[in-house]
């Protein structure tokens, strides 16, 4: 990889970067805080590298849940991985040896980085998907690592700071909606999922928006194929 | 506490979540050329996913009482606001989040 590729990379990867260092030094402190020191952190943090699933999963560990009952809450929280390795497929289908790592790194964060589809000029579009990815994979270990490394003890009050994820994803969504005049997509992921969350509740509203979502889309797929302004923002 | 189990549940979590990461892939791996629906969905999806991502992540400050929902507000207002204003990602980050961590630790 050239300088200028991981200079861009880097760059693209900042917005990322406090929120995984603070929220994996949050994590690797509550698996400590449960009996299991650094290396556990980071070893769960490489193996599994969800941020919101290795949260929930301490407190299942600490409690000593089943491994059916992990599984099946896993696969709650996470379904919407499906929704961004469909949406990602065309871009990494093709990304010869890298594909693998690409997937495997895919979180909320690094799809918000990569979802507009567009890469600097004269970069590998391949290897700089690999090097925004495998940054922020480096930041959340990192931080795990260090938070099991620290224990209880932080130098400053960080509550709330896990808001920057969702001040990302707000910028992202501002930027989409900038980049387009077809706002049905846009309004259908809100509006749907708010429905389902007013509906279905906290614990049980990410799958069926999901469905939902998926089945809207296709219904105004007519409408909303080959129209200008569909392509990736 | 058991070290074994601990492991289990562990690699249980990681197989899950890569499962679900590879499904689609897996499913539309010997296929030479992506199915339109695919694409289509490849296209649209990014900005529905993206409105879904902020309500989730916004789920817990749908709660009634105000000291919860109005540092979010708060703070997604700031950063909606900035992103307009100064069209820079860092900037508007760093602005609602400062916002909502001063709210949520020394306001409420």
């Amino acid at each position: 990889m050239t300088k200028d590729l991981v200079k861009a990379a880097f760059y693209r990867s900042l917005p990322v970067l406090g929120g995984y260092l603070v929220l994996g030094v949050g994590f690797g402190i509550l698996l400590g805080s449960v009996g299991y020191g650094p290396l556990w952190a980071l070893a769960m943090s490489l193996a599994v590298y969800a941020g919101s699933m290795q949260y929930v999963g301490v407190s299942l560990i600490a409690g000593g849940a089943s491994v059916l009952t992990v599984a099946l809450t896993t696969l709650m929280v996470n379904a919407r991985h499906l929704f961004y390795s469909i949406s990602m497929y065309d871009l990494y289908k093709n990304a010869g040896k890298c594909r693998n790592v690409l997937i495997f790194t895919l979180t909320d964060e690094t799809y918000s980085l990569l979802c507009g589809g567009s890469v600097p000029e004269n970069t590998d579009p391949d290897r700089y998907r690999l090097a925004v990815s495998l940054l922020n994979y480096g930041y959340w270990a990192a931080g795990s690592l260090l938070g099991g490394l620290l224990g209880q003890v932080l130098p400053f009050d960080t509550t709330g700071i896990e808001f920057s994820m969702t001040a990302l994803f707000v910028t992202v969504f501002v930027d989409q909606w900038r980049g387009t005049r077809e706002h049905r997509p846009a309004l259908l992921g809100v509006g749907l999922t708010l429905a389902c969350l007013l509906l279905f509740g906290r614990e049980l509203f990410l799958i069926p928006s999901m469905a939902l979502i998926t089945l809207a889309l296709a219904l105004l797929r007519p409408a909303l194929e080959g129209k200008e302004g569909t392509a990736r923002g | 506490m058991d070290n074994g189990h601990t492991v289990a549940l562990i690699l249980t979590m990681a197989a899950v979540t890569a499962a679900l990461r590879f499904l689609p892939f897996f499913l539309l791996g010997g296929r030479r050329r992506t199915p339109a629906f695919v694409s289509y969905l490849g296209r649209v999806l990014p900005y529905a996913i993206m409105g879904m991502l902020v309500v989730y992540c916004l789920k817990d400050a749908a709660a009634a009482a105000p000291t919860v929902w109005l540092p979010a507000l708060a703070g997604v207002a700031v950063t909606v606001g900035l992103h307009l204003w100064k069209g820079s990602t860092l900037a508007s980050i760093l602005g609602g989040t400062v916002c909502y961590m001063v709210l949520v630790q020394l306001v409420f």
